[in-house]
């Protein structure tokens, strides 16, 4: 699904490494977490992948279903299947949520040259998927994520990728500033997206979210690289004793 | 103060193009203005209410050729239902037009009246417009005044159901064009004004509307996108007791655009509302110039408006809300915003607000920005592409101008006509 091979990227303005090689496969069905200290490259890691601008890729590749995704453009990327859930969602002021939800599905669709969704067919979806992530009519009305509270942002992502059924996931920290029952829904959304022809990475600083999204493998990421690769126990020991054993024994 | 010389000869050189009618019941308002225009002087780019927006183009007694533009010469409004009155380079068009018949309203041409010596207008015509020059003056509406040979005289006196739709297309490549209306609102009387279409290579628009106790007048306009087209705009209003005006302009296009707006809140618990969404590409400069007098208890005013440029496009806004001493309770809103959709582009923005009371709210905000590069981010990322992401946020951008058209149908029109622009351009 997702291959990535010697990943090394800088920033643009200044001249500064931020990814040192990240080798990272993710195969169809599968479910691999990234945990890792602040600051060793997860976000830069999950926004490379999705095409922001100000990132320069300097050596390595990654490829998105066997298609090289690193020329392609952000909406390219997200018509060939990729969706990243954003650790910090935008707000968009006048901009209903229904209508960038619609947009996005049927732009989506376009790309592929499929037929738009109707109308009839897109309320009925959006109404049932928001209800199961407890997602009020107002909420849909309301400017994307404007005067959300956090909570509120990240299930809205999570409504987001359950419309537009990507291919692979990528979740950045979505279960920061959750509560125990907002953590449940969204991992139950992410639990009902699970499937052979889908892919996750989700990124998460706690075993927490881990106990509702059985991850196959958990990757600990440092200084801008995977260092150290395990079954789902990994995020135990991170959870029980930090990164610093983990660390001095891969440095 | 003595005029400059070159004021003088520019004031005279116009002056000596037009001709002015000495007959019938607005003879003596005619008059008054042509001295009015004589002693103020045209304006010229060193008056400090021209900062901002050169006068020339408008005053030169030469006009600049804009190509008549099918696509502009129908009316935006057509699809509502609406009682149509079309005017053809500025001369009314009968064919072309609905009866002038309403029970509620009655509806006068100035062409066909001026040469009564009685009129009921005679108390209003240019009695707003010569209001209207102090503190500023305004000598392209008392140009107008004086030579306007066109117009409707509007008297509501009710209800009018229907929307008064004034259509003006364009035939020639050059014509001057100057239209003088009257709005005399009974009271308790309500009635929605619209205007749309290209009206003339060049053209001076002036609208007086006196609004009795209780009266609501709704004013939507949609001007001309012809990109040669130069238009100068005056709405001068009288508020009385418990009126509403609410004026919503809508300008694509066009060379040269100043809008002028000069509102008297005068009877207690009165609200006026001056808004406007813009789109400009390239040579495109528009002014809104808004001056609202708060003297009567109680006021609401409110000033929205939104600029859209881009490719070296201009957009000027000088905005002031005076409050008298007297007018207590005043709740004064204004906001002026651009968004800039690339460097050469430019907004030039004069708020300002005069404050003599003690006990009001009065808040007012300009900003100026570029497209929010983090939400197209976040856009694209779900799929949608650049030129429909910059869609999205900027018609987003426009939406608080835009929402102050109540009319849920007429709204919809002009914003379907902005997304047109949008796809077209963008
Ligand atoms: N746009 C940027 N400007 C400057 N520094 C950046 C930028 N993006 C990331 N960084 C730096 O890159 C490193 C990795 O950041 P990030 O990917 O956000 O880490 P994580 O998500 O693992 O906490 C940090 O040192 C951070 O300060
Ligand atoms: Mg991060």
């Amino acid at each position: 699904m997702l291959e990535i091979k010697n990943l090394k990227v800088s920033l643009e303005e200044e001249d500064k490494q931020i990814l040192n090689g990240v080798d990272l496969t993710v195969n169809a069905g599968k479910v691999h977490a990234i945990m890792g200290p602040n600051g060793s490259g997860k976000s830069t890691l999950s926004y490379v992948l999705s095409g922001r601008d100000g990132y320069e890729v300097t050596d390595g590749s990654a490829h998105l279903l066997g298609e090289d995704i690193l020329d392609m453009e952000p909406e390219e990327r997200a018509a060939a299947g990729l969706f990243l859930a954003f650790q910090y969602p935008v707000e968009i002021p006048g901009v209903g949520n229904m209508t960038f939800l619609r947009t996005a599905v049927n732009g989506q669709r376009k790309a592929r040259g499929q037929e738009e969704m109707s109308a009839a067919d897109f309320l009925k979806q959006v109404r049932a998927k928001a209800k199961s992530l407890k997602i009020d009519a107002d909420m849909l009305k309301r400017p994307v994520n404007v005067g959300f509270s956090g909570g509120e942002k990240k299930r809205n992502e999570i409504l987001q990728m359950a419309m537009l059924e990507p291919k692979m996931c990528i979740l950045d920290e979505t279960d920061s500033g959750l509560d125990v029952d907002a953590m449940k829904l969204v991992a139950e959304g992410v639990n009902a997206l699970r499937d052979e022809g889908r892919a996750f990475l989700v990124i998460t600083h706690y075993q927490r979210l881990l106990d509702h999204i059985k991850p196959d493998l958990v990757h600990i990421m440092a200084d801008g690289r995977i260092v150290k690769t395990g079954g789902p126990e990994l995020a135990l020991e991170v959870e029980n004793n930090g990164y610093a054993d983990i660390l001095a024994e891969v440095m | 103060m003595a005029l400059a010389q070159t004021k003088i000869t520019a004031t005279q050189e116009r002056l000596n193009a037009l001709r002015l009618s000495q007959s019938g019941w607005s003879a003596s308002a005619r008059a008054d203005a042509h001295g009015r225009v004589i002693a103020m002087g045209l304006p010229v780019r060193r008056d400090e209410y021209w900062k901002y927006t050169r006068p020339d183009e408008l005053t030169s007694p030469n006009v600049i050729n804009a190509e008549v533009s099918a696509e502009d010469n129908t009316s935006i409004f057509g699809s509502l239902d609406c009682l149509s009155i079309v005017f053809e380079d500025g001369i009314f068009n009968a064919e072309k037009s609905d009866k002038l018949e309403d029970a509620e309203i009655t509806l006068e041409l100035l062409s066909e009246v001026n040469d009564l010596d009685i009129h009921w207008a005679t108390g209003l015509y240019g009695v707003l417009e010569t209001k209207g020059q102090a503190p500023v003056d305004r000598p392209l509406a008392a140009l107008n005044t004086a030579f306007a040979r066109e117009g409707l005289l509007m008297h509501v006196k009710g209800t009018v159901a229907k929307p008064i739709s004034l259509i003006y297309l364009q035939n020639s490549d050059n014509d001057d064009v100057m239209l003088h209306h009257i709005i005399k609102m009974d009271k308790g009387a309500s009635v929605t004004i619209l205007e749309s279409g290209p009206v003339g290579a060049r053209c001076n628009i002036v609208m007086e509307a006196e609004i009795e106790d209780g009266a609501s007048l709704n004013h939507v306009r949609a001007q001309g996108r012809n990109h040669e087209r130069r238009a100068t705009t005056h709405l001068f209003a009288r508020l009385n007791k418990k009126s509403q005006l609410k004026s919503f302009t809508l300008t694509m296009n066009g060379a040269l655009t100043r809008n002028e707006a000069f509102i008297e809140i005068c009877g207690d618990d009165s609200v006026a509302h001056i808004a406007g969404a813009s789109v400009g590409d390239g040579a495109f400069h528009h002014d809104d110039t808004v001056f609202i007098i708060h003297d009567a208890l109680r006021g609401e005013s409110r000033q929205v408006f939104k600029k859209v440029l881009r490719n070296g496009a201009t957009g000027v806004f000088q905005g002031k809300i005076l409050v008298k001493p007297d007018a207590q309770k005043t709740d004064g809103y204004q906001i002026s915003q651009s968004l800039l959709l690339d460097d050469d582009s430019q907004f030039l923005a004069k708020p300002e607000l005069e404050i003599y009371a003690d006990d009001v709210v009065c808040s007012h905000g300009s900003t100026s920005g570029a497209i929010d590069e983090e939400a197209i981010f976040y856009l694209n990322s779900r799929g949608i592409p650049k030129v429909e992401a910059t869609n999205l946020l900027t018609l987003a951008f426009l939406a608080e101008a835009l929402s102050e058209v109540e009319d849920e149908d007429i709204a919809e029109v002009m914003e379907r006509r902005l997304e047109d622009w949008l796809t077209r351009r963008l």
